[in-house]
């Protein structure tokens, strides 16, 4: 079990290796500095500024420079916003965001998980297709559209929530349920499938034949054997509610790294452009590695430590 | 019991007629011929294609049915409602929306195609080459691709747009990316699967060379779930062009396509709510539409998989 770790971690460090070079050396490719803006400094204060910044020193030393930095989590300063760092915008944003998130993906697992059981339990009757309709529709509906159609009617023409801003609870409902509605019928599909699975298999039939009451063999039986797919959905459901974050907090305003890094985006601010993009694999790589060491905690026919040859 | 009292006359020949004999009584059914029955009941699924072919010939002729192009400013009537001269109404700078929508439709569907199809040429030829050969090319090969799927899709694809220069093939390029691992897995799969089938052992006792193996036995019976892919790869690409547009990384003016103009559109929800109307409809029907299709194939080609 700690061999696995202890590769894992390898792996992620191997990739994020990867990541920060590859940001790096893309930035680098970008034409124009930083300081190519429509005012023209005058040559000796850029020269000052290209010195303060370290971008007359040769490539290499700057991108191991760079990565020595990186690897204690500091991100250099932004380019756009004077006196401010990359850590320190990624420190002030992120808690927004990580609300946003984990409320999403709660709303995702709670709402989709029960679709999906309902769907199977209701196998090819009117409970089926509702839930299978709008998990076709969730799928289909990209998530800023439903992010400007939820604004729209719930907060400009009925006005029951507030239209922006993340200040109290009643804030974060559109953009949570905008933010999940596509994960949402992902985990309501792979839900669904893998409870019609197990409810078809022999223990099922055999706890139905010792009379145990319906409720506990759906329960006890089928949503416990039956989730697992979905756990394994877990590190995608995390990309899906990152990724998500940059439209969804942009058309709520709310002021949080995927926001910051929208806003980035936009300014060509390369510094808080990488910063961003490492603190985002970091999290996601190790959610990913936190979900299949979970996974190999709650089925024990898997043994994580195994080789599988099959499907890598 | 009185089943298995036989007579002398059951064991008489039959009259016959040779040339009667040879004939195929029913038409053989072959496995794509039986997906093609069991599509077909799916109503919803050919009606999303029919839905797909009206799109593709919207956007292939549409420009020019209202008789306005795509990128005319006409300030006096900006923001004009539907109408007669201007059927889906005008944007913030008196562009035709209708005429807009058809020609981002041409954009967006292109993207999508495209994307998918490079996905699928790359994904094909990576996923079979590691899975055949195996070994330690399969596990450096798909390490690549782990490394490479280590960093979320659209990130990456934000960052390859920041630096190339605006346009519809910068897009495709940095969709395409990383978008072909997801194929590749897929192809690898059942690469490893089908290749120790035994037509294969076959073919190769026979002398076949690894490309025809690959071209003749594996790709054919492997093209359920490439297709299937497939299919669900352009829905994808035709949002991320939408979420790239958003982010004002899209095709640049006077180009249009749905998501450009969506994103344009949600700055002036509040007032002009039919101009989003239009765009946003048509991501989410062709989306829909083709997400119908990919599950209807997926019932269709996996025989085993049908509840």
């Amino acid at each position: 079990m700690l061999k696995y770790i202890l590769k894992r971690f390898g792996y992620i460090i191997v990739s994020l290796l990867f990541i920060t070079t590859i940001t790096f050396f893309l930035m680098q490719a970008v034409p124009g500095g930083p300081f190519a803006s429509e005012r023209k400094l005058p040559p000796k204060i850029e020269q000052q500024m290209e010195e303060a910044y370290g971008l007359n020193d040769p490539v290499y030393v700057q991108y191991v420079d760079y990565l020595k930095n990186a690897a204690q989590g500091d991100f250099g300063p932004s380019y756009k916003y004077k006196g401010q760092s990359v850590t320190g915008i990624i420190k002030r944003s992120f808690p927004y965001s990580l609300i946003l998130g984990v409320e999403a993906i709660f709303l995702a697992l709670a709402v989709g998980i029960f679709l999906g059981v309902i769907a199977a339990l209701y196998h090819n009757k009117f409970g089926d297709y509702a839930a299978m309709i709008f998990a076709v529709l969730g799928i289909s509906v990209p998530s800023f559209i439903l992010a400007a159609v939820l604004q729209y009617v719930f907060a400009l023409k009925l006005q029951v929530l507030p239209v922006a801003k993340f200040d109290t609870f009643w804030h974060t409902v559109l953009p949570a349920i905008a933010l999940a509605t596509t994960p949402l019928a992902f985990i309501a599909r792979l839900m669904r499938s893998s409870m019609i699975d197990v409810l078809s298999s022999d223990y099922i039939k055999t706890a139905k034949a010792k009379g145990i009451s319906s409720k506990i063999t759906i329960y006890r039986h089928g949503i416990r054997n039956a989730i697992l797919p979905v756990i394994s959905y877990l590190g995608p459901l995390v990309v899906a509610i990152l990724t998500g974050s940059f439209i969804i907090e942009k058309i709520f305003a709310i002021p949080g790294l995927g926001n910051e890094f929208v806003e980035s985006v936009t300014n060509r601010d390369f510094t808080v452009i990488m910063g961003t993009t490492v603190f985002f694999s970091v999290l996601l790589l190790l959610s990913i590695l936190i979900v299949d060491i979970i996974y190999g905690f709650i089925d024990p026919r898997i043994k994580i430590t195994e080789k599988q040859g099959g499907d890598a | 019991m009185s089943q298995s009292q036989l007579n002398q006359s059951d064991f008489e020949p039959i009259e016959y007629e040779a040339a009667e004999a040879e004939k195929i009584a029913g038409q053989s059914t072959s496995y794509w011929k039986d997906a093609w029955r069991r599509f077909r009941k799916n109503k919803l699924a050919i009606a999303s294609i029919i839905v797909i072919i009206l799109l593709g010939l919207m956007a292939a002729f549409g420009t020019v049915l209202s008789g306005q192009n795509y990128f005319d400013n006409d300030l006096i009537s900006a923001n004009k409602p539907v109408s007669g001269g201007h059927w889906f109404g005008t944007d913030n700078l008196g562009r035709d929306i209708f005429a807009r929508t058809w020609y981002g439709a041409r954009i967006s569907l292109f993207i999508g195609l495209s994307a998918a199809f490079i996905d699928l040429v790359v994904g094909v030829i990576w996923g079979s080459v590691s899975g055949y050969v195996g070994g330690k090319v399969d596990e450096y090969m798909m390490r690549i691709a782990d490394i490479l799927t280590g960093v979320p899709y659209l990130l990456v694809v934000v960052l390859l747009t920041v630096i190339m220069p605006r346009g519809l093939w910068s897009i495709i390029i940095a969709m395409t990316i990383t978008g072909w691992i997801n194929m590749a897995r897929i192809v690898r799969g059942e690469v490893y699967r089908l290749k120790t089938e035994e037509y294969v052992m076959a073919a190769k006792s026979l002398g076949a060379k690894a490309t025809r193996i690959m071209w003749r036995h594996l790709i054919p019976n492997m093209l359920g779930p490439i297709i299937v892919t497939l299919t669900l790869t352009i829905p994808n690409a035709i949002f991320t062009e939408a979420f790239l547009s958003f982010l004002g990384l899209g095709v640049p003016q006077p180009q249009a396509s749905w998501g450009t103009m969506t994103s344009d559109a949600l700055d002036s929800l509040r007032y002009y709510p039919y101009q989003l109307l239009f765009p946003a409809f048509f991501i989410c029907l062709t989306m829909l539409a083709f997400n119908v299709i990919g599950d209807g194939l997926r019932d269709a080609l996996d025989p085993k998989d049908r509840s």
